[in-house]
């Protein structure tokens, strides 16, 4: 063994490992960190804010002050830090590794974003402050919106829809109110098979009956059973492009144009915008309605869980339509029209004007890149995706045939009969260091593996998915299948029981004392 | 193009392995008419210079740090502690998908789970789910979950919320058969407009939805509110546009409510211009399996250690498609956590005190409002915020001493149109100094006079 002078080991020869078996004392593992809930860690008279001395006044609150105790228990400014960062570091993030979780384009969220979202100018403005006062943002704004109509060859964009899902809701709403416009009561929307739950859910919100259309065999959508579904009654169709099996629809401008000739409007689910950017102009293939997802394409953080940010673009015809607020530039200045007296808006979707912190990162990130860049990043969102396929296709089953667009679909062929599903497979993934892909959607094929790595990695970065994907194929197929049944064993839990979760819901926190005397 | 890591020669190499000549051979299913289009943007920026450019439109616009500022009517400026944009910012949560994988998200459904129970608990309510995009959108689903749990489609909106609510509820469900009756607002008498409520339940009523405290600031009881509704089989929603009002007045909760939506933007969220801002929504337990958006739940792992899901998503769009509760995917997941830790530093005891300051500076502001000539202060019972009456247009003397730096509040005009053209809007918090007062009221003096 080898000493340093003061006679510590400094080798490990003589370590003999133990394994998983030896407990610690405080629960903690190493740098797992076991961290309780804040009701178990702080109490009511404990806080980490400065709490000023209130001068004796008279309160105002005509007997409706809250005397009772509230439950929400403090933490002192170094425990929250501590608690925050404690359970930052059982998280999965993009900072951390490769994400490929398709449909939802999991790329670098660069920091001058957060930086220029925080100056004092964008951040710390009120909604409602004189327009003389936020002439900047309102600016902004305006220019975000011209950097999106010319990326996508659209004349009008509606910035306010809070997330995607509220984007489809914006475009569904303005199909309706321009066919109620023009007296044309229609109650259908089709939607194809492949869809995201978020179309069908939305046709319903503004009250149209949905009708799932087939695809074919290759993925796409069938332009003939798509015309033959076309009658008086349909309103419009929402169609994602590329679509959910990571394809574009090679038809689509034939589709349009079907739509069109029968009096309904083209509604495209932007999701996977990040494929075709500076490629492809949805303006130049009959799209009538489209959000794009600032959080996704536009590099905006998804935050765990938003917020999101949902752009809607129009075309010419739906554009009369759009929700208020509009921004718009009058003889050189810039204004914010919260009615749209002289259109014929459907309304507001949201108090306010919209994700203004999403704009100032998107076109941060916009100006960043440029056209030049943009157009390159969509290549190298394609071009992983496709070396990821080619390099996976031998041992994995791929659903269609390529060239995909920024997403790879396999589906669970490869595992029949070796006993480990899709969800297995997945959890196995975790123990290599990776987010899993997205699993059993889209819902057209069977154990669906929608695999997304989006243009921030590096093709080392690849390889090494490569050879870990590569692997745990090998030894499912050959029936080595100790390392999924329980997977993940690396994570820090291990497989959590969602069943349960859902039986018996414990949706808040309840202090033990009160559950006994319920119990009681 | 420095977020793009692969090298010309890495891009040969993989090109080779798929065995494509060029990067077009991938996009061969786009028709070749509409690929590579002429893009009129211009080319790549540095980082610096993407800072110089942005900065010089920031400093285009007057910030609430800047001067005197009494700015409220549903986004209030808040002092937020630094520790709180630290621990946003750090990549685990920042750079996180929703958590579908809880192996590796137990952080992010930690803390939703720790937001669930604050909001519960601020609200005096049962559950709460883990956001809505904001108050407003809330708003709206709030009446569309009344419907789904009293199976009626009459809702009453109170004249006291938010007329961007109001706008919201109604462009929501105008192409469903929702009936959506909206009252009149009376900002100098607020038991005239709660009793216009009350008068107007009836059997076919499926909720009735008010603001307290009211956009004009009036804080009311609602108990007879609530036993009217209850008497109606009514669902009662509460809307609260200012959280730090849960630290001094009496919940929502506690005066009888079914449904409460919330902008929680005041707990650790910034301005921002309006967005991205953060919903709250929390109800009664037999209501739950009505809600819509997402929730998280305690569960155990494999090896029986307590652990976090979502849960109950067979209300939510992924499965249910047509049939969810709401179409909502995305919630306000960064914004919730910003809440929660700064909700967290506060506790109890902070927000108690926070809030106040908050109303004692507000008296303060009452009075040295009500020393102005011309100028009436409309509220006897509130929390931060009051409607005063000018003897001029509120719009002409808001933008007057804009011209000063003090930005004096929100007009009447901008929210409910030219009837309240004489209204303005004042709110006060922790960050409002006796100097700021003094800067606002010598201000009225002069634009007054």
């Amino acid at each position: 063994m080898s000493m340093n002078t003061q006679g510590r080991p400094t080798g490990v020869e003589a370590i003999t490992p133990a394994g998983d078996d030896i407990e610690s004392y405080s629960g903690h593992r190493g740098l797992r960190l076991a961290e309780p809930l804040i009701h178990e860690l702080g109490d009511d008279t404990t806080t980490g804010v400065d709490v000023p001395d209130v001068p004796a006044f008279e309160n105002a609150l005509g007997g409706l002050a809250r005397d009772g105790e509230i439950g929400a228990p403090g933490l002192s400014e170094p425990q929250t830090v501590r608690h925050y960062t404690r359970l930052s570091r059982y998280n999965y993030g993009i900072d951390m590794g490769l994400f490929p979780l398709g449909s939802c384009t999991m790329k670098h969220n660069p920091r001058l974003n957060e930086k220029m979202a925080r100056l004092p100018g964008f951040g710390d403005i009120h909604p409602l402050q004189p327009q003389s006062t936020v002439q900047g943002a309102i600016r902004l704004v305006g220019e975000l919106s011209h950097w999106i109509m010319t990326l996508t060859g659209m004349p009008a964009v509606a910035m306010s829809p809070k997330a995607g899902a509220h984007g489809e809701l914006c475009g569904v709403m303005a199909i309706r109110a321009a066919l109620e416009a023009r007296g044309d009561a229609r109650s259908v929307i089709l939607v194809p098979d492949s869809a995201h739950g978020t179309n069908p859910a939305t046709a319903a919100f503004c009250g149209y009956k949905v009708k799932s259309v087939p695809g074919k065999s290759d993925g796409r959508v069938d332009v003939d059973t798509m015309k033959a579904a076309l009658d008086e009654n349909v309103a419009g169709v929402m169609i994602t492009n590329p679509n959910t099996c990571g394809l574009f629809e090679r038809d689509i401008i034939e589709i349009a144009d079907a739509i069109h000739a029968n009096g309904s409007f083209f509604y495209c689910d932007g999701a996977n915008f990040n494929a075709i950017v500076g490629k492809a102009r949805p303006g130049d293939l009959g799209v009538d309605a489209m959000h794009l997802n600032l959080h996704k394409t536009f590099s905006t953080p998804h935050g765990g869980g938003g917020p999101g940010s949902g752009p809607v673009i129009f075309s010419q015809a739906l554009a009369p339509f759009a929700p208020v607020p509009h921004f718009k530039e009058v003889d050189g200045s810039w204004v914010i029209d919260e009615n749209g007296e002289e259109t014929e808006t459907f309304g507001r979707l949201t108090a306010f004007h919209g994700q203004m912190g999403m704009y100032v990162r998107a076109l941060s990130y916009m100006l960043s890149h440029g056209a030049d860049g943009l157009k390159q990043a969509s290549e190298d969102a394609v071009l992983n995706a496709n070396y990821i396929l080619a390099s996976l296709d031998d041992l994995f089953s791929a659903s269609f045939d390529g060239p995909c667009m920024h997403e790879a679909l396999f589906d669970d062929r490869f595992l029949k009969d070796t006993g480990v599903t899709t969800l297995d497979f997945a959890k196995a993934m975790i123990d290599e260091g990776y987010h899993p892909m997205t699993m059993y959607f889209p819902l057209v094929v069977h154990g669906a593996m929608l695999v997304e790595p989006t243009e921030s990695e590096s093709k080392a970065s690849l390889d090494q998915f490569i050879t870990s994907m590569r692997g745990l194929a090998s030894e499912a197929i050959a029936g080595k299948t100790e390392r999924f049944a329980g997977a993940p064993y690396f994570a820090p839990m291990k497989r959590l029981d969602e069943t349960r979760a859902a039986r018996k819901p414990v949706l808040r926190y309840t202090a033990p004392e009160i559950i006994s005397e319920v119990a009681e | 193009m420095r977020y793009l890591p692969l090298s010309g020669d890495d891009r040969q190499q993989m090109l080779e392995k798929i065995g494509a000549k060029s990067v077009d051979d991938l996009f061969v299913d786009i028709p070749a008419s509409v690929l590579n289009p002429d893009i009129d943007l211009p080319d790549h920026k540095s980082e610096m210079q993407v800072e110089r450019y942005l900065g010089a439109m920031a400093r285009q616009n007057i910030a609430a740090s800047d001067g005197p500022f009494f700015l409220g009517a549903g986004a209030y400026k808040h002092h937020v502690p630094a520790s709180v944009d630290h621990l946003i910012q750090r990549g685990e949560f920042l750079t996180a998908y929703t958590p579908y994988q809880p192996e590796i998200a137990q952080g992010s459904l930690q803390t939703v789970f720790e937001f669930q129970s604050q909001v519960a608990a601020l609200t005096g309510m049962d559950v709460a789910n883990a956001s809505m995009y904001d108050g407003s959108t809330g708003c709206a689903e709030a009446v569309l979950m009344a419907r789904r749990v009293t199976r009626r489609n009459k809702a009453l909106i109170a004249g006291s919320v938010h007329p961007h609510y109001r706008a919201v509820t109604e462009t929501t469900t105008q192409f469903t058969d929702d009936d959506i009756v909206g009252l009149e607002a009376i900002p100098a008498d607020p038991n005239a407009e709660l009793q216009a409520v009350i008068n107007a339940v009836d059997d076919q009523t499926s909720c009735v939805v008010i603001q307290n405290p009211g956009v004009c600031g009036h804080i009311l009881d609602l108990s007879e509110l609530a036993e009217t509704c209850h008497a109606h089989k009514a669902l009662m929603v509460v809307v609260v546009t200012e959280a730090y009002s849960f630290g001094a007045v009496k919940s929502p909760g506690e005066m009888g409510a079914d449904i409460v939506v919330g902008e929680g933007q005041s707990i650790g969220n910034g301005l921002n211009f309006g967005g991205p801002y953060v919903g709250l929504f929390a109800t009664r337990q037999k209501y739950v399996r009505n809600m819509p958006g997402r929730l998280c739940g305690e569960t155990v792992d494999a090896d029986g250690n307590r652990g976090f899901v979502l849960t109950l998503s067979t209300r939510e769009q992924h499965i249910r498609r047509e049939k969810a509760t709401s179409n909502i995917c995305t919630n306000a997941g960064l914004c919730a956590l910003a809440f929660t830790i700064h909700m967290t530093l506060m506790g109890e005891k902070g927000l108690k005190a926070l809030a106040m300051t908050n109303h004692e500076r507000t008296c303060k502001l009452r009075d040295a409002l009500a020393s102005v000539d011309g100028v009436t202060v409309l509220n006897k019972h509130f929390f931060n915020e009051l409607a005063v009456t000018l003897p001029m247009n509120a719009n002409d003397v808001v933008e007057t001493l804009a011209g000063q730096g003090i930005l004096a509040g929100v007009p009447g005009g901008r929210l409910f149109g030219a009837s309240q053209s004489n209204l303005l809007l004042v709110a006060a918090t922790e960050c409002t100094t006796d100097e700021d007062i003094d800067a606002l009221v010598s201000g009225l003096k002069g634009a007054l006079s």
